[in-house]
């Protein structure tokens, strides 16, 4: 029997493997990795005993993430998240002739996304640089690669085998489902920091940093999707990435109520909420990645400026 | 093990079910089907003291645990967890368990008296319905007995208890007799129980039977205002003080046995309830890092602060209660999260210590 009596519910398999992914990956790993869960005493929900189905140890992601990046967020040589040290998102990262690749990097980490969510601790670009040595990795180096054998174990070898002779099917459908979640995940996360109009600060602009601006860095620092429920859903609520990170731990389904409020705290004070569909933040992310892979036109404007909106400098 | 727990506890299994383990598939199959958790399933729900009007309502709950269950030794106590309905919220707490001890796999019974402040005995001897799935730990504790049948001794033994406390004391006397210990045994039991009202008295026709048997077991049971007293002790049993004795009850019937046993008495093992400490002020107290064994009086600041302050290097992350990296557990007392003012006196509860200030005595496992 040839393959491609398989191929239709292959098709469907994947979808559905895909969709399971995503949903584990944003709506339940980043959440409940988050604590937003914890207070239900279930030890199954619990942040210090989930860990998600992908190639980045659980462990190691809660501190990249959980802390250097919801403390430290679009603090420029802080947050590791601005480019995920491969990438140039701001204008105010100093340009190199190496980010004229930006586009082909950007799409490469966008297929690639898990791995280079693992590969985010190690600094590979600051060891590059001389900052950081290579020993400070040896243990980071071995939980990711423990990690990446399970996964890959389960993924690319085990699960093919239970199916025999569809092996290579299976093989490419469980690829597929982790190639679709990348994509994905990527996109939303992209649109949660980078589309235009996000600022980015200075570290000196956050020294002794009150409470009160923190959270303002974090409304500033970060931008909605605006859609229907199944889209809040696929996006484990980082649609409503703004929420998120003024509450990064209550539970992510309770942004969209939250977010009422939020919006209408920046109208009355005049400060900027940042969303727009998917296909517009989508464009103004790419816009972004390809333009600054090129030296910024001219100097910014206004040299004192807390928060660079780099796009309509570029634009003028 | 049978090829079924074999093939659970595979390494192959575990491999396909990564990350999330066997357990998480096979509960949604059947509760009662795990490889490494223990879960149980009420069976049985029998009311202890159904005249009782001085003190709350006890109920015996019978659970069929699950193949994963190791058994017990008698005295043992166990961790509940209940999903309590319309809290989506689980609740852990520690009973006794009143049956004699059990071999892997073996039902269980846990005695329960339904405390007026606590939500987990409330629901389980008022509202828990046979069918209704329990999450369970192994068995832990040391109040346990050297003595069985396998292992006998010629030693007198006294075992004293107050209110619920009869439960492990219960488990050990089941035991010894289950195992075979009789009059001819020639070792003396003396069982000396406090209640507050007859019609209080749980396991009243049991202790009856084991008073009138031939067993060398000699039931005291006291009533109402009658508290313990060394003297009357002592005319039990002269040389109490050389006697292995096990004691379980409320923190202040274990005081009275304390203070007649010596500070320090080898013969004497206890366990004892603590009443739940409720806030008493705000910064009053001592605070306590039991791990560290550092204690200190309570400063009022967070308890990630007041652990620095002692020397103490906690890990901790964002310092605002944002990244969870600096959760610990919390094993009494009150605290007060500073950023919304919410106290909570839960016993063993995970609290982030960067934003939790203890209000009054307060231990924390770091």
């Amino acid at each position: 029997m040839p393959c491609s009596t398989f191929r239709r519910p292959g098709r469907l398999a994947v979808a559905a493997l895909s969709v399971s992914k995503i949903l584990e990956n944003m709506e339940i790993g980043h959440n409940v990795m988050h604590g937003q869960y914890d207070w239900m005493g279930d030890p199954k929900l619990n942040s210090r005993i989930y860990d998600w189905d992908n190639v980045c140890p659980g462990e190691q992601w809660k501190y990249s993430h959980n802390y250097i990046h919801h403390t430290f967020t679009n603090i420029l040589g802080k947050d590791r998240d601005i480019g995920y040290g491969i990438l140039r998102m701001d204008e105010d990262q100093k340009w190199h002739p190496y980010y004229l690749g930006n586009p082909v990097y950007a799409f490469l980490l966008m297929i690639f996304f898990e791995w280079g969510v693992a590969m985010h601790d190690l600094e590979v670009e600051n060891i590059v640089k001389g900052t950081r040595k290579m020993e400070e990795n040896a243990q980071l180096h071995r939980g990711i690669m423990a990690k990446v054998k399970r996964q890959a174990l389960k993924d690319y070898l085990l699960f093919p085998a239970l199916t025999g002779p569809l092996f290579p099917l299976t093989f490419a459908g469980n690829a597929a489902a982790n190639l679709v979640r990348n994509v994905w995940a990527f996109n939303i996360i992209f649109c949660g920091h980078f589309p235009a109009g996000v600022a980015t600060f200075t570290e000196e602009e956050c020294e002794n940093e009150s409470r009160g601006h923190w959270y303002y860095r974090q409304l500033l620092g970060s931008a909605n999707i605006t859609g229907g429920k199944l889209l809040h859903l696929m996006s484990g609520n980082l649609s409503h990435q703004i929420e998120h990170h003024l509450f990064p731990d209550i539970p992510a389904r309770r942004y969209p109520e939250l977010a009422v409020e939020v919006k209408q705290m920046c109208e009355k004070y005049g400060i900027e909420y940042n969303t727009g569909t998917l296909g517009k933040q989508l464009f103004s992310v790419a816009k972004k990645i390809v333009r600054l892979s090129l030296p910024n036109g001219k100097p910014k404007t206004s040299p004192d400026a807390t928060a660079s909106t780099a796009d309509e400098t570029a634009a003028a | 093990m049978t090829l079924t727990t074999k093939l659970l506890g595979s390494k192959t299994l575990a491999a396909l079910t990564a990350p999330h383990g066997v357990d998480r598939y096979l509960e949604m199959f059947n509760p009662m089907w795990a490889a490494t958790e223990v879960r149980a399933r009420v069976v049985d729900i029998r009311r202890e003291n159904p005249e009782a009007t001085g003190s709350a309502p006890v109920a015996t709950l019978t659970l069929q645990p699950t193949s994963t269950w190791r058994g017990h030794r008698a005295g043992q106590y166990v961790q509940v967890g209940v999903d309590i309905p319309g809290t989506a919220r689980r609740f852990t707490r520690c009973f006794s368990i009143s049956s004699a001890a059990s071999l892997p796999g073996e039902r269980i019974t846990l005695t329960i008296r339904a405390n007026d402040e606590g939500q987990v005995s409330k629901f389980l001897v008022s509202e828990a319905k046979v069918g209704q799935m329990l999450h369970l730990s192994q068995a832990d504790g040391d109040f346990t007995l050297h003595e069985s049948a396998a292992t006998p001794t010629n030693n007198h033994l006294v075992m004293i208890s107050g209110g619920s406390g009869i439960t492990p004391v219960m488990a050990q006397i089941r035991t010894l007799l289950r195992d075979g210990y009789d009059g001819r045994a020639n070792r003396k039991i003396t069982f000396l129980h406090f209640a507050r009202s007859e019609a209080d008295q749980i396991f009243a026709d049991e202790l009856a039977q084991i008073a009138e048997a031939d067993n060398h077991i000699d039931v005291h049971l006291r009533y109402g205002d009658q508290t313990f007293s060394e003297f009357e002790l002592r005319r039990l049993v002269p040389d109490f003080r050389n006697t292995d004795t096990w004691a379980c009850g409320p923190g202040g019937l274990i005081d009275l046995v304390r203070d007649a046993y010596g500070e320090e008495n080898p013969r004497l093992r206890v366990e004892f309830f603590k009443p739940p400490t409720i806030a008493a002020g705000n910064a009053e107290g001592e605070v306590s890092f039991t791990r560290a064994g550092e204690t200190a009086e309570n400063t009022g600041a967070t308890l990630l602060e007041q652990a620095e302050a002692l020397g103490l290097k906690p890990e901790f992350g964002c310092r605002m209660g944002i990244c969870f990296s600096c959760v610990k557990t919390k094993t009494d007392g009150t605290v007060r999260n500073v950023l919304t003012g919410e106290e909570s006196s839960l016993p063993d509860e995970e609290v982030r210590i960067c934003v939790s200030a203890p209000v009054g005595s307060c231990s924390v496992d770091l």
